[in-house]
Formats: C-alpha cells, sequence, structure tokens
C-alpha cells in the first residue's frame, strides 16, 4: 500500500507546527528527519487518528502499529503479557518467543516490565509494533537507548518483518537513512 | 532505614491504659452511686457478657442478621457506584446529574435519611438501604477518579492498536482504578457499619444487632450495650480487612 499525504497543516495556539506538508511513502522504510519541534511526532499522530489536522488531507483506514516516543507498555505484565495485550489471541506465542529471543528478551518471562532497562522496553515496545496486524508502521525514534548493536540488529529487524508495508521511521540520525527513502520537514 | 509505625497505628498500651481509665470510673461511679454499675459498666463486665451471649444461639442469629442487611448494602452500594462511576466518566451528563446527589448524601444527616427512608421501606430494608446510601459517595467519588488516573498514553496506545475494550478494561483501567477502590472500601465499610447499626437501632428490624442494643438502652443493660457495641466495632474491623484482603488478592493475580 502507499500513504498519501497532501497540504496538511497544524497549529497549536496560533503556531504553525505543519505546514502543507505533502508527500507519499511507498512500501519499505521513509525516514522522516527535522529538528527538534519541527513537527515530526505530530505528523505520526496525525496520521495515526490521535490529531485531526486543521487541513490537508492524508490516506484514512489504516491500520498502525507504533513505536511511540515513550515505550507505552504496561509496567506490571511481563513481554508476552504485553504482547497479548495487543494481540489477543491473534497472537503466535511462538513466532513471539523467537522475536522476542531475537531482541533478547528471550529469557524474560515472568519478569515485569517495570524490573526492565530503557533498552529491553524500548526492544519489547519494537517487537510489539512488529508483531501486530497492521498496514503501515510509524516508528517514532525507536532506537532510543540502544547500543550500536543493537540498533543495527533493529534496523535490520524492521526491513526484515515489514515488507510491503510502508514504514514512517522519525530519527535523528542520518546512518538510519541508509537504503531508506527521505522525507525531511521543514522548520515552519 | 527504620520503618517508622504508621501515623495512625493503635498501641497495645495506649489501649490498657484506656481500659484501665474505664475500669477506674466504672469503680468510681459504682463507689459514689447506689447504682453507679449501671451508668457505667466496667470492661470486664463487658466482656463477661459479651462471653455469655456469644455462648447462645440468639447471638448469632442477630449477628448474622446485621451482617445480612448491612454487608449486603454496603456490596449493592459498591455495584452501584462502580456502575455509575463508567457510566459518568463516559457521559458528562451523568455526571453532571449526579453531582448535587452525591454532594447532598455527603452533607445531609444520616438520621435524617433513616427517618425519611423508614416512611418508605419496611424495617429490615432500611439497614440495607442506608448501608447502601453511605457506601455510594466514597466509592462513586474514588472510581470516578481512578478513571481519570487512567493513564491517557496507554489509553491512545491501544487506541491505535485497536485493543478492544475488554482488555482495555483489565489491562489499563483496572490498575489505575484499583488504588482508589481500596482507599475508598477502606473508608466506607467503617461509615457502613455506624450508620447500619444506626438503622437497626431506629427501625428496629427483628434479630438484629440493632435491636439488642434497643432493648440494652431500654432495660438499662450497659454490660449489654457495650458488648454490642464491640460487637459492632469488630464486624467492621473485620469485614474491612477481609474485603481489603480480597481486593489485593486479586490485584496481586492481576500482577499489580
Amino acid at each position: 500500500m502507499e500513504l498519501h499525504v497532501e497540504n496538511l497543516c497544524k497549529s497549536y495556539n496560533g503556531r504553525l507546527v505543519l505546514e502543507n506538508v505533502t508527500f507519499t511513502a511507498g512500501p519499505g522504510v521513509t525516514c522522516v528527519m527535522a529538528p527538534s519541534g519541527a513537527g515530526k511526532t505530530t505528523l505520526l499522530r496525525i496520521l495515526m487518528g490521535l490529531e485531526r489536522p486543521d487541513s490537508g488531507s492524508f490516506t484514512g483506514n489504516v491500520r498502525w502499529a507504533a513505536v511511540f516516543q515513550e515505550d507505552r507498555l504496561l509496567e506490571h505484565l511481563d513481554a508476552m503479557e504485553n504482547l497479548r495485550f495487543v494481540l489477543g489471541s491473534a497472537l503466535d506465542e511462538s513466532a513471539a518467543n523467537v522475536l522476542l529471543t531475537e531482541l533478547g528478551l528471550g529469557d524474560t518471562a515472568g519478569k515485569p516490565v517495570r524490573e526492565f532497562s530503557g533498552g529491553m522496553k524500548r526492544r519489547l515496545a519494537l517487537a510489539r509494533a512488529l508483531l501486530a496486524p497492521s498496514d503501515a508502521l510509524a516508528l517514532d525514534e525507536p532506537f532510543t537507548g540502544l547500543d550500536e548493536e543493537n540498533r543495527a540488529w533493529c534496523q535490520a529487524l524492521i526491513r526484515r518483518m515489514a515488507p510491503g508495508k510502508p514504514v514512517l521511521l522519525v530519527t535523528h540520525d542520518p546512518a538510519d537513512v541508509r537504503d531508506a527513502a527521505l522525507l525531511r520537514l521543514p522548520m515552519s | 532505614m527504620k520503618n517508622r509505625p504508621a501515623q495512625n497505628s493503635i498501641s497495645p498500651w495506649a489501649v490498657a491504659f484506656w481500659l484501665l481509665v474505664w475500669q477506674g470510673a466504672s469503680m468510681l461511679f459504682a463507689a459514689l452511686w447506689p447504682n453507679g454499675h449501671l451508668l457505667l459498666a466496667s470492661p470486664v463486665s463487658a466482656a463477661l457478657r459479651l462471653g455469655e451471649l456469644a455462648c447462645t444461639a440468639a447471638f448469632w442469629r442477630a449477628v448474622g442478621g446485621s451482617i445480612a442487611h448491612i454487608f449486603g448494602g454496603f456490596l449493592l452500594g459498591c455495584v452501584l457506584a462502580a456502575a455509575l462511576a463508567v457510566l459518568s466518566a463516559r457521559w458528562r451528563l451523568v455526571r453532571e446529574l449526579l453531582a448535587p446527589l452525591t454532594a447532598a448524601v455527603k452533607a445531609v444527616p444520616v438520621v435524617s435519611f433513616i427517618i425519611l427512608a423508614l416512611v418508605w421501606l419496611d424495617s429490615r430494608s432500611l439497614p440495607l438501604f442506608i448501608s447502601a446510601l453511605m457506601v455510594f459517595p466514597p466509592v462513586y467519588l474514588n472510581v470516578l477518579a481512578g478513571i481519570a488516573a487512567a493513564d491517557q498514553k496507554l489509553l491512545e496506545m491501544a487506541n491505535v492498536f485497536r485493543v478492544p475494550l475488554g482488555r482495555r478494561l483489565t489491562g489499563i483501567y483496572l490498575p489505575a482504578v484499583l488504588p482508589y477502590f481500596r482507599s475508598a472500601v477502606s473508608l466506607a465499610l467503617g461509615l457502613c457499619w455506624k450508620a447500619g447499626a444506626a438503622a437497626e437501632v431506629i427501625g428496629l428490624p427483628a434479630g438484629t444487632i440493632g435491636e439488642r442494643l434497643y432493648t440494652a438502652k431500654v432495660y438499662f443493660q450497659t454490660p449489654d450495650l457495650f458488648a454490642w457495641t464491640a460487637v459492632v466495632v469488630a464486624m467492621s474491623v473485620l469485614f474491612e480487612k477481609l474485603f481489603l484482603a480480597l481486593v489485593d488478592a486479586l490485584a496481586g493475580k492481576a500482577g499489580l
């Protein structure tokens, strides 16, 4: 599928955050880069239906999976229970176990997320987004808190597990743009 | 760090001190007036009387009757308050509609409700109604506050992933509401037993603690009065501990 965004505008209290943002994102990773405060997160929130734009249009009725800026995990549950919360009966436990092991979370059964390190939580949030049924992925700085090795591993995983889907990847790191389309948001 | 005792904890030595004061006052009354022992029964005579009463079937029938009315009212009030709190959280109109009602129940003296309810209801239903009424404001307001305290970011996440309502309730709302519900229950059970016993004393349903308290007053049986009062206090403490243990067990099972 393709995501089409046309002339999207959004302002908060008279301050313009997004001004006539127009782009098309096809299958594969599209890196969204911009200075801080330029509306990257706002763009994702509008596309996911969490906020209304002031004007403009975009592809609607898209089933999104996301890694938010914060991990947004259920802290009292363990990794598998967090996946079950989102996926319900659609959760394939063996596939989930394989992915959790790949992400270095294989030995965390029964351990509540509140006891995870920041990097572990980030990897679990990514696993949740990759396993959830979706048409498109919105990844808001998903590699924050990961070391180089985990970062590279997660990048490869995203490319492998989300084929044929548009993936909007908000990042500040130019290294993430390798082999990816690039969307630069201007500072409004 | 050393664990400091809670601000409101009760030390055994303080209890012993006040029992001694009570015993002393009772002995003083008995010494000063011919029937002074009737004005203030001693803790020893109250305890002995409680022991005698506990050996009778009528005692346990009265305790069982009061539990059925008062705890039944508590459960009814809890269910109603929680259900209306959910509706209020969902619809502002319901919240605005119920605000004056909860404020009125909190402000109006319980005895006014008891007398008014006595006009509408039979004496057996009165303690049930009054207990439910006393439970309603704290449980309703606390559950409403708990729902409002649910993590909005988690709710957004659930929205994006299209998580069904049932799982949102158990995964996000329940952990947010349980601590509020727990403190409401702790407060409400105490209120419930006090107001419920008062309703029984005024309504006089047969075979209840309230009826026994009234009889003790009419016949000037002060040891009985203290014994039955001790039963009400014990029931209140026991049911609070049991219900909170149940809530904690549920929370533990949910991993909270």
